[in-house]
């Protein structure tokens, strides 16, 4: 009961502070002090208070879909593992349930973009299915292994299988692994190499240019939305990458929350060293990672 | 060629009995020919007239640094385009038909400029009713027809703070068949309001034509005046003047290279630069108080002088920047990520340059060789020559090399410089402009040649001020470098150009 609180907790407030690290981050290397760590919250909560405006040419699918986006990414939440611990939900079959509850925050966030009828909505939304079929797939084949490892297709459980000792006898699985979800972790974040949240330049977005439409709380809540949706993939890498127990659960919690902000700092720290890559360029590192994560499907099979 | 022309150097002024008055037809003859033996369109501007409207002509070579002017008188209300024939014609060509209500037969693309009434009451040369507010922009744009071709429209309100400007791009995909740039939404009406000048305000105005280059119009405003009225500048000014003029390119490089690290992603640079354009910037409000330079130069001189205290500050802070701004380039020419964004992206082909007359960095570096201070030298650059940075490919990458390697001369041309100021007064006094003279300066300002063009009646006062910014000549370039790609490369392209909207705008 305890663990199921504490994770709907972390669930809940952690996640912009994650994106409050990654921009201290970036500010350190810039040689600038950068917004507080909690800038997010603030931003959140200010949003929130604001009205929102909505164009006459759009339908209720443009206000449906921030709602709808953040409902779907909130129940993969509570699917997936932080940390050494079972999630509050967990069935056989979850792993099938939780990538499909992504494709459905990203139909809805793109069917929302194309209601506007803008032109550039049109085209972040296009940019945007066209790089997630790239994505989706590596994160299947990830999924897929790890259940062929522990022979179960509960998150839950094959989340929570690597140990120290499976990198050992798999190493190069999990190393495979390890790359190909750091790959997905940013482009489904639409960070640095594949996109950068905080540019203002409207024709180089991918995801950004879905809600340039999107005011007040509709936009607060999509921010929000981004945010968890970092936490989640984060707790699937961490799980794969960080396969350690303290074998005390408040001990695991710590470590949890310790290995996401170290998480939130290697992604600023690639944001800070690497320039964006070509739009056309995208989906050569994205299919490089499914090929990764293929690879080590192949050498679970053997 | 030279029977129709009157010969000129940069800063002169000739009488304006000197330039021949040829036919209509010998004068577009011998504008063709001209462009085909390397000469270029500096300036081609109308009277406005009710009647016949004067055309006059000014062409540049730089072989001999020689500027050549000509003219004609345009009978009724048509003339034939010669656009299709000369490419950096067509801008001209409009921007005459908008203000003078004159129609050019067979230009390709007749369009307004700038989208204000005629100067001549009731010509208008789209018969646009008078009783109608004109609405910028609003106009037939070029079209690519077919299944999968769709039209992204952008601006003239964009989501960063930038000026206003309004960009048609016709796509396939990702893919950019073709680019159209509407300007005009900040049209001013200088030209206009400087007939019957020169006034108290005038400076002013001259430094806000586009108010990151106030030394550069500020200064070949000056050297206009000079030239009417016969001054000679003080050795000290010069200094002074170039001093200036090559911090406000430092400044403005420093901060490009910053931005176009900043649309790549690339934060570092993008910071660093960011800080080290404000300390530039700081330089120039050491010797003037205001940090783009406005109020220090002024017909005769300048109005500002610096001690030798001031002297060893300005040398101190170089010295900083210089140390900065290496670091900062350094880091983001050693990022193979960033590298691998800025070539091969936005090329313009050395012809294409060449026919478009493009100017300053952007022609650079495509590799035609076309700098001011080089081919038609004033001020100090006759004393001291500052060499030509150029580049090959016309990319990005080409641009942002060519950027860097001018801000390094001028880095080396300012601290020189510094050391060895002449001394004597900085300033004389400035004569009343003589009558009936028409006076060119060509300065080269960051984003390239500046040309002034000042016609005066028999009272010395300004019947024609033209002015061409380097951005009339530059936005068909970055149109035609954004041909065949990537339509997100566009804020990369656009940024590496750097224009001016206002410049423009006029």
């Amino acid at each position: 009961m305890t663990d199921i609180i504490i994770h709907c907790l972390i669930a809940l407030l952690l996640p912009p502070l994650l994106l409050g690290v990654i921009t201290k981050t970036k500010a350190a290397f810039a040689g600038r002090v950068g917004a507080p760590f909690f800038q997010p919250y603030y931003d959140l909560l200010k949003l929130m208070r604001k009205g929102s405006v909505f164009s006459t040419t759009t339908t209720w699918v443009f206000k449906a879909g921030p709602l709808v986006t953040l409902a779907a990414i909130l129940v993969a939440a509570l699917l997936v593992p932080l940390g050494r611990h079972h999630a509050p939900i967990s069935f056989q079959g979850d792993m099938v349930l939780f990538a499909y509850l992504f494709g459905l925050a990203r139909f809805f966030t793109a069917i929302a973009a194309l209601d506007t009828g803008s032109s550039f909505e049109g085209m972040g939304a296009a940019r945007e299915v066209t790089f997630s079929c790239l994505t989706e797939p590596t994160l299947f084949i990830a999924l897929i292994t790890l259940a062929r490892m522990s022979r179960s297709l509960q998150l839950s459980t094959l989340l929570t299988y690597p140990t120290p000792a499976i990198w050992l006898a798999a190493g190069a699985s999990m190393l495979l692994l390890v790359v190909a979800l750091f790959i997905v972790l940013l482009a489904e974040n639409c960070r640095i190499p594949f996109d950068d949240p905080t540019t203002h330049l409207e024709l180089t977005m991918i995801h950004e240019v879905m809600v340039l439409d999107h005011s007040g709380p509709a936009f607060g809540v999509i921010l929000y939305g981004a945010a968890l949706k970092l936490l989640v993939l984060g707790a699937i890498f961490i799980n794969i990458a960080l396969p350690v127990t303290t074998g005390n659960s408040y001990g695991d919690w710590l470590v949890f929350v310790v290995a996401m902000l170290v998480l939130s700092v290697l992604i600023g720290v690639v944001e800070s060293v690497m320039a964006r890559l070509r739009m056309v360029r995208i989906p050569q590192l994205l299919v490089g990672a499914t090929i990764l994560s293929a690879f080590a499907m192949l050498l679970v099979l053997r | 060629m030279t029977g129709a022309t009157r010969i000129l150097y940069n800063g002169s002024a000739v009488p304006l009995a000197e330039i021949p008055s040829v036919s209509t037809e010998a004068f577009l003859q011998t504008i063709l020919d001209a462009t085909e033996h390397g000469w270029r369109v500096i300036a081609y501007f109308g009277l406005p007239d009710s009647g016949d409207t004067p055309l006059y002509c000014l062409l540049a070579e730089s072989a001999a640094n020689r500027l050549a002017a000509l003219r004609t008188v345009a009978a009724g209300t048509h003339v034939p385009s010669i656009a299709a024939r000369c490419p950096q014609l067509q801008l001209f060509e409009r921007e005459i038909a908008e203000q003078c209500g004159l129609i050019f037969d067979d230009h390709p693309w007749f369009k307004p400029v700038r989208f204000h009434r005629s100067y001549v009451a009731g010509r208008d040369a789209w018969n646009r009713p008078a009783d109608q507010p004109l609405r910028v922009g609003v106009m037939d744009f070029f079209q690519v027809a077919g299944d999968e071709v769709h039209e992204v429209a952008v601006g003239p309100v964009h989501a960063g703070i930038i000026e206003p400007g309004h960009f048609r791009f016709q796509c396939h995909g990702e893919e950019v068949f073709h680019l159209e740039i509407s300007l005009g939404f900040q049209h001013r009406g200088i030209e206009a309001s400087l007939i019957g000048g020169p006034d108290r305000r005038t400076l002013q105005q001259m430094e806000a034509v586009a108010g990151d280059t106030s030394i550069g119009h500020g200064l070949a405003y000056c050297m206009v005046m000079e030239s009417l009225g016969q001054s000679r500048v003080p050795a000290r000014a010069h200094v002074l003047r170039g001093i200036a003029l090559e911090l406000e390119r430092l400044a403005n490089h420093a901060g490009d290279l910053g931005a176009i690290a900043g649309d790549v992603g690339y934060l570092p640079t993008a910071s660093f630069c960011g800080r080290i354009r404000g300390d530039i910037l700081n330089m120039t409000a050491v010797i003037c108080g205001s940090r783009f330079g406005r109020g220090l130069v002024t017909p005769g001189g300048t109005v500002f002088d610096l001690t030798p205290a001031l002297i060893d500050d300005l040398l101190k802070r170089l010295d900083a920047v210089r140390r900065d701004l290496t670091d900062a380039v350094a880091l983001m020419r050693s990022t193979p990520s960033v590298m691998a964004r800025l070539e091969g992206t936005g090329t313009v082909d050395r012809e294409v340059a060449r026919q478009l007359g493009l100017v300053g960095p952007a022609a650079r570096a495509c590799g035609v060789k076309r700098d001011v201070r080089h081919d038609h030298p004033f001020g100090i650059y006759r004393m001291t020559h500052i060499p030509v940075a150029s580049g090959f490919h016309g990319d990005v990458c080409a641009r942002t090399t060519v950027r860097w390697q001018e801000a390094q001369k001028s880095l080396d041309f300012v601290e020189e410089q510094l050391q060895q100021i002449p001394g004597g007064v900085y300033r004389t006094p400035a004569a009343q402009p003589a009558a009936s003279q028409l006076a060119v300066a060509l300065t080269e300002g960051w984003r390239g040649e500046i040309c002034h063009v000042a016609l005066t009646d028999q009272q010395g006062r300004f019947s024609r001020y033209k002015m061409v910014d380097p951005s009339f000549h530059n936005w068909p370039g970055l149109a035609m470098a954004l041909r065949g790609q990537q339509i997100s490369d566009f804020p990369l392209c656009n940024k590496s150009f750097n224009l001016s909207y206002c410049g423009f705008d006029l």
